[in-house]
């Protein structure tokens, strides 16, 4: 997906430094993707694959370089309500019901209460979680809770989604359910998503694009186009296509996750 | 420092401006820090050791109370915590009461205590065993609710491999539970420390023993309108006792509880 | 609440009840099996009866002293909040302000009730109620602003997302993570209040007041009135305590029913 017409973010030469410019956390990153695609960032712990999530959604500045969003600075974009974010835990807010979670953005952006109430019924019809409105979030399971917090981040409709290993604290049973939840809600709302895992299988199974980084210092290692046919189902897991692309990721994840090529080590010297 | 000299500095304010709003300022009221300081070094009448001397003596007879009253309240308030961790039912039983326990005015029974504790008591620990007794009684209420705390914290994975080890009770307990439950009961101890020292001071003024703090404070407080440094110097007295108490347990709890105390409240 | 909820309820109660009925029985019994002298430790059923016989010198002064318990409470929990959120407010000032707050909760605060009388007229209700404000005043002021610095990082990060405000945070994530610790301090504070009054009556103060009739009884020797009048304290003590309880249950409804506390 080389040069496209539009893009909904575009990240150039970002690097990040912590600890007073001791540690390198992202290098030279440059990543652009276009309206509709589902990218996901995978690589070993300490790649900085989250912090170039939290630098896409202006919650860590970047030392150097620039991200955009719809065309706008990243500040204007978190301003804007452009995007809606998902963590690994669910970070519901324990003295809140499930619909007042997932009204919370709303009310953020200053939506009337009919307003509110309309879409946070739309949203938990979406996620399957009818009946359980009043539900407090210590009365939900894990997985149950995982979906208030992507409703929460869906509610007002945002064009981009940031998702840092929303499903890595669940089974793998419940994932898998989740990973289809996901495709089907992704496919109707129409929006692009920045996609953050440690699961290959996940990140081939969900995206368009996988893009692997590897670590010290965090850098894009290179990226895989995902040309498996939409509507993914069961069955796309058992795909020889789809081995084909876990094996690709796999290696490029063995090649250069772990540790740098030599000839690489010595040209950041 | 810094005290110090908000001290001098509201004493200033308000005797120039003439407030008396919340009260009225005055060198009875808010005797000059120097004053205070002077005030040690002074003798109390004619013929007799200097008041820090006094006070010292004072501080080493509540200490040994409030110690003895620390060590009692520990032992106890240890003891229970182990019984209720393994009996529900104890727990339904008398949590309540542990809890009640801390509404009665331990001021006002002391005079019944003292009376009622003193004949019991071979004569070396006559008056300030009785006085230990109430120390005692407000240590232990920390130390019991945090040992129960501390002693349910522990890993229920960890409690289920000690079952497959086929673990006595016993060893359960030593094994895993007080470990776990250090840093509750530390955290405990820190303010039954105070709380042992409170008890001391309380237990001494009804119960007409002079050689403590207590006894020194309502000495002291009859010649407030003449002498008020001598009252401040015993409650700074008193202050530096409970301070020192605080920071003995906060030193044990360094050398004992290796671990970082996370959220222990 | 349903018929079987509510047994269910008593039946947690049931142990306390029996042990209460097992001590009192047992008190009162041995008492009048061994003939333990009446002055020291009188029956239970005795000091019942005074308590009753009493009760227009008992509850009036206990009246007295319980406001002068409530409005130290008052001063000082609503004091200790302020500074925890002003410190709060202001990390630098907080972290250097620490160790004064810890040194200072250590100190025996009881020594400075006869300040306090020297401080107010001691016959006023206001000495007492300085005593009172400044035993809660610590613990509700540590409490909350521990509860303030507790909010999960993760939830102000969700909250920057929305491009919220430091007010916006703090009312939405900071104070509701904060109520659980400030009602945890409340409820120390109740029963701090009503024995800092005590022990302000003490040192002297108006007849009418519970402290100092507990007193003179007690140095009269009349045990059983001294027991009833103990016996008044503790209920008020009790009562402001439960107060606290049916307002944290009011307030902090999300909160997992805590089993037996």
């Amino acid at each position: 997906m080389s040069a496209p017409e539009q893009t909904v973010v575009s990240v150039e030469g970002v690097t990040k430094t912590f600890a007073h410019g001791n540690v390198t956390a992202l290098q030279g990153i440059d990543l652009s993707l276009a309206p509709r695609e589902f990218v996901s960032l995978i690589g070993p712990s300490g790649c900085g694959k989250s912090t170039l999530l939290r630098v896409i959604g202006d919650l860590l500045e970047p030392t150097a370089g620039r991200v955009t969003i719809n065309g706008k600075s990243a500040r204007e974009a978190r301003s804007d309500g452009d995007y809606g974010i998902v963590f690994q835990d669910a970070v519901l807010f324990d003295w809140r019901t499930v619909a007042k979670n997932i009204a919370l953005p709303l009310e953020m952006l200053g939506w009337d209460r009919q307003r509110r109430k309309e879409r946070v019924a739309a949203m938990l019809d979406l996620v399957e979680l009818n009946g359980f409105a009043d539900h407090h979030p210590w009365q939900l399971s894990g997985g149950m809770q995982q979906r208030v917090a992507i409703a929460r981040a869906l509610a007002f409709e945002p064009a981009l989604m940031l998702m840092d290993e929303p499903f890595g604290a669940l089974d793998e049973m419940t994932r898998e359910r989740l990973n289809l939840e996901l495709l089907s809600i992704w496919e109707q709302t129409e929006n692009t998503v920045v996609f953050v895992t440690h699961s290959i299988a996940e990140a081939v199974f969900l995206s368009t694009r996988v893009v692997v980084m590897s670590p010290r210092p965090g850098r894009i290692a290179g990226a895989i186009e995902i040309d498996l046919p939409y509507p993914r189902t069961v069955e796309t897991r058992e795909d020889a296509r789809f081995f084909e692309l876990v094996t690709r990721v796999r290696e490029l994840l063995r090649l250069r996750g772990e540790h740098l090529l030599p000839e690489e080590e010595a040209a950041l010297e | 420092m810094a005290l110090l000299g908000f001290w001098e500095l509201y004493r200033w304010i308000w005797t120039t401006t003439g407030w008396t709003w919340p009260f009225v300022v005055d060198d009875t009221s808010m005797p000059h820090i120097w004053t205070i300081g002077h005030a040690f070094f002074q003798p109390t009448q004619v013929n007799q050791p200097l008041l820090i001397t006094i006070l010292l003596h004072k501080m080493a007879f509540t200490a040994k109370e409030a110690a003895a009253g620390f060590a009692i309240g520990a032992l106890v308030g240890f003891g229970l915590g182990v019984l209720l961790v393994h009996s529900r039912l104890l727990q339904r039983g008398l949590l309540p009461y542990i809890v009640g326990s801390q509404t009665v005015p331990i001021l006002a029974i002391a005079p019944m205590v003292v009376v009622w504790i003193n004949p019991k008591l071979p004569t070396g620990l006559q008056g300030w065993g009785a006085v230990a007794v109430i120390a005692a009684y407000l240590t232990f209420f920390p130390v019991a609710i945090n040992t129960l705390r501390g002693l349910q914290s522990a890993d229920p994975r960890a409690l289920e491999l000690m079952r497959a080890y086929a673990a006595s009770r016993w060893s359960i307990l030593w094994k895993l539970r007080v470990p776990a439950a250090l840093p509750y009961v530390f955290s405990a101890f820190r303010l039954a420390a105070t709380a042992s020292v409170v008890g001391a001071i309380i237990g001494e003024l009804p119960s007409s023993i002079q050689d403590g703090l207590g006894g020194a404070i309502i000495n002291f407080n009859q010649y407030y309108t003449f002498e008020p440094q001598e009252l401040w110097a015993t409650n700074i007295a008193a202050a530096v006792l409970g301070i020192a108490f605080f920071l003995v347990v906060v030193a044990a709890e360094r050398a004992v509880v290796r671990r970082a105390p996370e959220n222990v409240a | 609440m349903t018929a079987k909820a509510l047994l269910a309820r008593a039946a947690q109660w049931l142990p306390a009840l029996v042990v209460a009925a097992v001590v009192i029985g047992l008190w009162q019994g041995l008492i009048v099996a061994f003939h333990v002298q009446q002055f020291l430790l009188p029956r239970p059923s005795a000091i019942a009866t005074t308590f009753w016989s009493d009760r227009h010198e008992l509850w009036p002064a206990g009246w007295y002293t319980f406001k002068e318990a409530l409005g130290g409470f008052a001063i000082g929990s609503g004091l200790g909040i302020l500074a925890a959120t002003l410190v709060g407010r202001f990390k630098t000032v907080g972290t250097a302000l620490m160790p004064v707050f810890i040194a200072a909760n250590a100190v025996p605060i009881v020594a400075f009730a006869p300040i306090a009388d020297a401080w107010f007229n001691p016959f006023s209700p206001h000495s007492k109620m300085a005593i009172a404000a400044v035993l809660c005043f610590l613990p509700v002021m540590v409490n909350t602003l521990r509860g303030l610095q507790s909010s999960s990082p993760r939830q102000i990060e969700l909250m920057r997302s929305y491009a919220a405000s430091e007010l916006t945070i703090w009312r939405r994530v900071r104070v509701p993570t904060a109520l659980p610790f400030v009602f945890t301090a409340l409820k120390i504070a109740s029963v701090l209040a009503m024995i800092g009054a005590i022990v302000g009556e003490y040192f002297g103060g108006a007849t009418s007041a519970l402290g100092v009739l507990i007193n003179s009884d007690a140095q009269i020797f009349q045990f059983t009135t001294a027991w009833a009048g103990i016996l008044t304290a503790s209920l008020l003590g009790i009562g402001l305590y439960l107060a606290v309880a049916v307002a944290e249950r009011g307030v902090v409804r999300w909160a997992p029913r805590a089993q037996g506390s």
